[in-house]
């Protein structure tokens, strides 16, 4: 019996991640709290090796490999960039917030590295067993990064609500693929897809395996009614960890959704479709409501995020080429937003101060007019307000919708857009026409800081007047 | 009297039933709940073994392995999250964790 050595070199990125990961883990422990800040740079180092080391071995056509477990394609490498992008955003912001609080600990780059790993692994997963591993690998590296601040009675129960809620969407997922497995005999994506589509005849058994499968991704990606956990994780965790949770995460779990949903069931988009109609207005309703009444500014992001993600589902549940292609728009410009404005709340925290309930944000023009404009622009993005990003995202995705004969769902996502934009205007009313209350102290960050989220938030309105780029790239990725 | 595979899936779906309805009934106790959420675990492999039998094809049982492996290290981090939750609060009770409304 012999045994072929599989192709390592599609992988080389995760195997370096896995590695560097293991070393800061040993390097961090001989390091004293005031060489601290070699993690952090050994961290972003990684990360830009990583980058590169992605962008060298990568393979257009898409080259699988391990038993056909792993696939390196363009669409996955691009969904990498971006995880790597946002993950690096993170690290940047989180530096100082940390040192203020004597939270400045390796576990948080540690974690943050095998989150990122199991993100990787997520997107490039082609294989049932690979998903459900890398989709665990950064759940479990989330749920402890939740639980960093372990003094805080606040972020251990975000903690245990995300654990258990995680946990359970896992469960459904296995559940799911189980019975996927046992219908069409095979855990491989593409011989699933074949499997799927030639055999019309769809049985009760796959259907009980599809509205499981969706309710385990929706779980993750935070749909309404899986949307439990969001809002509380947000406010519980320390701001740069909720940045983490709510930024990159999100670009994996919309791979998920390509590789699971679109490629592997892509036979059953009349069934997944009409799912995913519910879920999607559910969504953007609940999402663009109850942000209305939300005082603390961590929740009602939260809420934000809720109502994103039912545009992010409007784009998939078109179910054609243009909608995919949306929707890979609208995460990639979604998470750019969601990380400067998470990092704006880091950049005003202060020890003691988090910075996170609305009236915070009260004359935060008087005291720092540079980046009361650069929130302004995050806010006009989400709303999605020409010329940000935010309104092509939005755009695009109402035209597949359109395009694909369904008019009225559009209608339903403007009227949310417009309700919606009620409560991003309010932050931005706050900051201009309100007076800051007495003793605030004018704003202050280092330098590096300073520069990268003018430049996240730059990108912005950079993005918005020359969306055409980004929306090439995502067309020249996304075949199905 | 032989056992079907009908009869493995059906001890699986007793199992992920109990499993969910343990975590949404329980009130009381995090440690139940996080037995709970093993149950439903245990249900899924139970059907990746049948199924892997009835079709023999081994990937199921290999999958097994891996969620077994999982389950493990799931189980150390909510143990983990629980004993830090208990330092904080001095409580376990599932209806205490409404720190956070709205």
């Amino acid at each position: 019996m012999t045994f072929t050595l599989p192709a390592f070199t599609p992988a080389i990125p995760e195997m370096f991640v896995l590695g560097m990961g293991c070393f800061i883990l040993l390097v961090d422990v001989f390091l004293s709290d005031r060489h601290r800040v070699v993690t952090h740079w050994l961290s972003l180092a990684t990360i830009a090796a990583t980058a590169w080391l992605t962008v060298t071995v990568a393979e257009n056509a898409g080259l699988l490999t391990f038993s056909d477990m792993f696939i390196n394609d363009s669409m996955g490498n691009v969904f990498k960039l971006f995880t790597y992008l946002t993950v690096a955003l993170t690290f940047l912001y989180a530096r100082d917030y940390f040192n203020d609080r004597n939270l400045f600990k390796g576990e948080f780059y540690v974690l943050g590295l095998f989150g990122m790993l199991g993100m990787m692994v997520m997107i490039s997963a082609h294989n049932f067993i690979t998903i459900y591993l890398g989709l665990e690998l950064l759940s479990l590296s989330l749920y402890a990064m939740v639980a960093l601040d372990r003094d805080s009675p606040a972020a251990s129960e975000a903690a245990m609500k995300y654990f258990v809620l995680g946990a359970i969407a896992s469960g459904i997922l296995l559940y799911g693929m189980s019975l996927l497995y046992g219908a069409t005999g095979t855990l491989d994506i593409t011989r699933l897809g074949v499997h799927i589509a030639e055999a019309p005849d769809i049985n009760i058994g796959v259907m009980f395996a599809l509205g499981f499968i969706i309710v385990g991704l929706c779980f993750k990606l935070g749909a309404v009614p899986f949307h439990m956990w969001l809002p509380d994780v947000y406010e519980g965790a320390n701001t740069p960890v909720t940045l983490y949770v709510g930024s990159a995460p999100k670009i994996a779990a919309f791979a998920l959704f390509m590789r699971l949903l679109v490629e592997g069931l892509g036979g059953l988009r009349a069934e997944w479709r009409t799912m995913l109609i519910v879920l999607s207005i559910l969504s953007m309703a609940i999402g663009s409501i109850v942000a209305i009444v939300q005082t603390n500014l961590k929740r009602l992001l939260a809420y934000s995020t809720i109502s994103h993600v039912g545009y992010i589902l409007m784009g998939i549940l078109v179910g054609t080429t243009a909608g995919y292609q949306a929707a890979m728009f609208y995460v990639i410009t979604y998470v750019i937003m969601a990380a400067a404005a998470f990092g704006i709340i880091i950049l005003l925290a202060r020890k003691g101060f988090e910075s996170d309930r609305l009236e915070d944000f009260k004359g935060l023009n008087d005291r720092s007019p540079w980046f009361a404009a650069m929130m302004l622009i995050v806010m006009f993005g989400m709303a999605g307000v020409p010329p940000f990003v935010g309104f092509f995202g939005k755009l695009y995705v109402l035209r597949a919708v359109i395009d694909a004969g369904m008019i009225w769902l559009a209608v339903v996502g403007v009227i949310f857009a417009i309700i919606s934009a009620f409560y991003y205007l309010k932050v931005v009313k706050l900051m201009y026409f309100d007076r800051a209350p007495e003793g605030m102290k004018p704003v202050e960050a280092s330098l590096d800081m300073r520069w990268v989220l003018s430049g996240n938030s730059l990108a912005i309105l950079l993005l918005g007047v020359l969306p055409g780029p980004l929306m090439a790239l995502c067309a020249r990725v996304i075949t199905f | 009297m032989t056992i079907t595979l009908f009869d493995f899936l059906a001890l699986s779906g007793v199992l992920f039933a109990i499993g969910m309805a343990g975590v949404f009934l329980n009130r009381k106790n995090l440690i139940l709940l996080l037995m709970c959420i093993e149950l439903m675990l245990l249900a899924a492999n139970s059907n990746f073994i049948a199924f892997s039998r009835y079709l023999n094809d081994p990937a199921g049982q290999v999958f097994v392995f891996f969620i077994l492996t999982v389950a493990a290290a799931e189980a150390a981090i909510g143990l983990a999250i629980l004993v830090v939750l208990f330092r904080n609060r001095h409580s376990i009770n599932v209806e205490e964790l409404d720190s956070m409304k709205g």
